[in-house]
């Protein structure tokens, strides 16, 4: 026995993290993760700046400030609602029925708007609140009755789209927003100044963050990330925000146009509103307990129950921030197409935000996701479909766009299956 | 090192599900400082044992004792509470969480506002892995996934130790090693031990049973047929233990084996 007694504690060294101490380290962790599996928005990212230099030598004028434009804003829906589902494929569950309960959502917020005057930003409450008393109800008959998600939220797409009807009512099928703070939440534009103001708090906030995390672990005594690693995430920031905000800052009006005072510039709301959106649900994701039982259900809802995580509560809770989202989504859409129809939502709507989130780098096997996923996932499909709609003319036009987008959902899930491969240990 | 009051004692204990009798007045003790291993044939009752330790199962009848008072176990919160865990055979690890997050699942650190206190679990984890000299794990923000099966086990008994636990119950812990991973999740079970835990180690290992233990208790269909230190019995009685219920003078007497025999044909 006294072979094994003599290992004592105390003259071990302490194992932490182990965190890179220069910026080729760190250079090199971060090849070995993607070499491990862990290769998280890698896809995305060179994907989008493929479908750049594809599209940008395919046609002329690509790569021009207007459609650089469109494309943020025509993204705005699928991001949004793909943002939501990002919480949902984390625990292995699908929802189905988000694009129609978003836009039953908005038509519900549009009708309040429209026909009873009510001022935007209870209309914008009353959208989120039916989104939120939808998912759930999805996320009861989920966890609580136990009915696989598919099959609830295959109803609930069916059934919505019903509601969907009612609620516009069937007469006109067609409700138009005629409040110029809903009509402007996907075509607004900040003013040049404000574009700028957003700029710098996104800069401080950000330096904020990283210098207390730096600070937090000093105080522990832990190693952190070298110092030029973090100037140069700042640096890259600041140069690339404001590249960003010049560019959208460039008045496209015409001279005429703005001797009159017309003026097209700015920086899409959409982008203040999505950067929002993905702080505050990143935050929850990562820096909450309930984030991290999030993931923990998703990994193995067996572990999470028997460390007495509230498994069925956080299984309802992922439906109703879906449904919330898909509502913001919904928002986002009706205010792209000045109005909610009772075809909205519907479609390839919902499946083109899964393939957002899932291009993005989040898996549909649950445990493996985040949420700025559907933020890359959602830019690279909405590079895709403008350049291919500008780029593929002709009878059979949207044929071959809805062939490509489908092979590029399965090229992504491809990628994810084979990287829960290479992840898995071998000993 | 060793104490004469045990920590846990267990007296008399009968369970049965329905007709069936699982467990007919067993005793049973664990020492700090100690590991005592709990031997047995399939259906001897060890995880009913167990389970009935950690609360998830409920005593018919017996007396459960902790620190030398009576208490009264009604779930696994209860054991907890009183700082028994137990390590149960499939682990309960998440595979997408790194080591950290898995040894804090479920009772995370918050700091001041209510955030996740990640410099501080690190910190602990850390220190936690460094005490049982755990020199296998490179960083303790790998992901579970890429750890090997001792890894893992080391990971999975850490987390029980990590709070202040005085009772750790580990259940086969070395059933699915090679050779090596098994040497290194035995020193760290030996090392527990020697921390001043009362360690329970379940197994149908004889040689991680010999290896290892102070003491061993050999269940037999549902009966402690006995209770002895390492030192007094040999492999060979101690599978006699386990086969047949008696070995030589030691054991049930010989009218209690024959008849449990036949009950159970």
């Amino acid at each position: 026995m006294s072979e094994m007694t003599d290992s004592r504690a105390g003259a071990a060294p302490v194992v932490t993290a182990a965190v890179p101490r220069s910026l080729g380290e760190s250079f090199y962790n971060y090849r070995q993760r993607v070499r491990t599996g862990e290769i998280g928005a890698l896809p995305a990212v060179i994907g989008i700046v493929l479908l750049l230099i594809i599209f940008s030598f395919a046609q002329t004028g690509f790569l021009s400030l207007s459609s650089f434009i469109s494309i943020l804003q025509e993204s705005a829906p699928t991001i949004t609602l793909a943002m939501g589902l990002v919480f949902v494929l984390l625990l292995g569950e699908i929802d189905l029925s988000a694009g129609v309960v978003g836009s039953t959502a908005a038509a519900f917020g549009a009708i309040l708007s429209v026909k009873h005057g009510i001022a935007w930003p209870l209309a914008i409450i009353g959208a989120a609140a039916f989104g939120a008393v939808a998912g759930s109800l999805l996320g009861w008959l989920r966890a609580r009755i136990g009915i696989p998600s598919f099959v609830v939220t295959l109803a609930a797409f069916i059934s919505f789209q019903g509601a969907q009807i009612l609620v516009i009512g069937s007469s006109s099928g067609q409700v138009s927003i005629g409040d110029k703070i809903l009509l402007q939440l996907d075509n607004g534009r900040l003013s040049p100044v404000l574009g700028w103001v957003y700029l710098v708090i996104a800069v401080v906030a950000y330096t904020a963050v990283k210098l207390m995390q730096v600070n937090g672990r000093r105080r522990q005594g832990l190693a952190s990330e070298p110092m030029s690693l973090l100037v140069l995430r700042i640096g890259a920031l600041i140069v690339g925000g404001a590249i960003f905000v010049y560019f959208c800052n460039v008045d496209e009006a015409l001279t005429w146009q703005q001797r009159q005072g017309i003026h097209i510039r700015g920086v899409p709301w959409v982008v203040p509103i999505i950067a929002a959106m993905l702080v505050v649900l990143s935050f929850a994701l990562d820096k909450t307990r309930y984030g991290r039982h999030v993931y923990a259900v998703g990994g193995n809802d067996e572990a999470a129950r028997r460390a007495g995580i509230p498994v069925r509560l956080i299984r309802t809770s992922v439906f109703v921030i879906c449904s919330t989202m898909a509502a913001f989504s919904g928002l986002f859409l009706a205010s792209e197409l000045n109005g909610v129809n009772t075809q909205e939502g519907g479609g390839n709507v919902l499946l083109l935000a899964v393939a957002a989130a899932v291009i993005g780098g989040t898996s549909l096997m649950g445990g493996r996701g985040r949420v700025v996923d559907a933020v890359l996932g959602g830019l690279a499909l909405a590079i895709l479909q403008y350049g291919m709609s500008n780029l593929i003319k002709g009878g059979n036009a949207s044929a071959y766009q809805y062939i490509i987008t489908g092979i590029v959902l399965l090229l992504a899930a491809a990628v994810d299956a084979l990287s829960r491969h290479a992840g898995r240990s071998t000993s | 090192m060793n104490q004469n009051e045990p920590i846990l004692r267990m007296r008399g204990i009968t369970k049965s599900f329905g007709p069936v009798s699982v467990l007919k007045g067993v005793d049973f003790e664990a020492h700090l400082g100690e590991v005592t291993a709990l031997v047995g044939d399939n259906g001897a009752g060890k995880s009913t044992l167990v389970k009935c330790i950690g609360g998830t199962y409920s005593i018919d009848a017996g007396d459960y004792l902790f620190e030398g008072r009576p208490v009264k176990v009604h779930g696994p919160r209860d054991s907890a509470a009183l700082g028994i865990e137990i390590v149960y055979q499939d682990l309960a690890l998440c595979d997408n969480l790194d080591i950290v997050q898995n040894m804090f699942l479920g009772r995370e650190q918050l700091n001041l506002v209510r955030t996740l206190d990640e410099p501080s679990m690190e910190r602990l984890a850390g220190e936690t892995l460094a005490s049982l000299s755990v020199r296998t794990v490179s960083s303790v923000r790998q992901k579970v996934a890429s750890l090997s099966g001792g890894q893992r086990q080391t990971v999975a008994i850490a987390k029980a130790v990590l709070w202040n636990s005085k009772v750790v119950i580990l259940d086969e812990p070395t059933a699915a090693l090679g050779v090596a991973q098994t040497a290194e999740v035995l020193r760290l079970v030996r090392n527990l031990a020697d921390q001043g835990l009362a360690v329970i180690l379940i197994s149908h290992n004889m040689n991680d049973v010999l290896q290892v233990s102070d003491r061993i208790a050999a269940l037999y269909l549902g009966q402690m047929a006995a209770l002895v230190k390492r030192s007094e019995v040999t492999h060979t009685q101690i599978v006699e233990l386990i086969t047949a219920g008696r070995s030589g003078n030691l054991g049930l007497p010989l009218s209690t084996t024959l008849s449990s025999n036949g009950a159970a044909l």
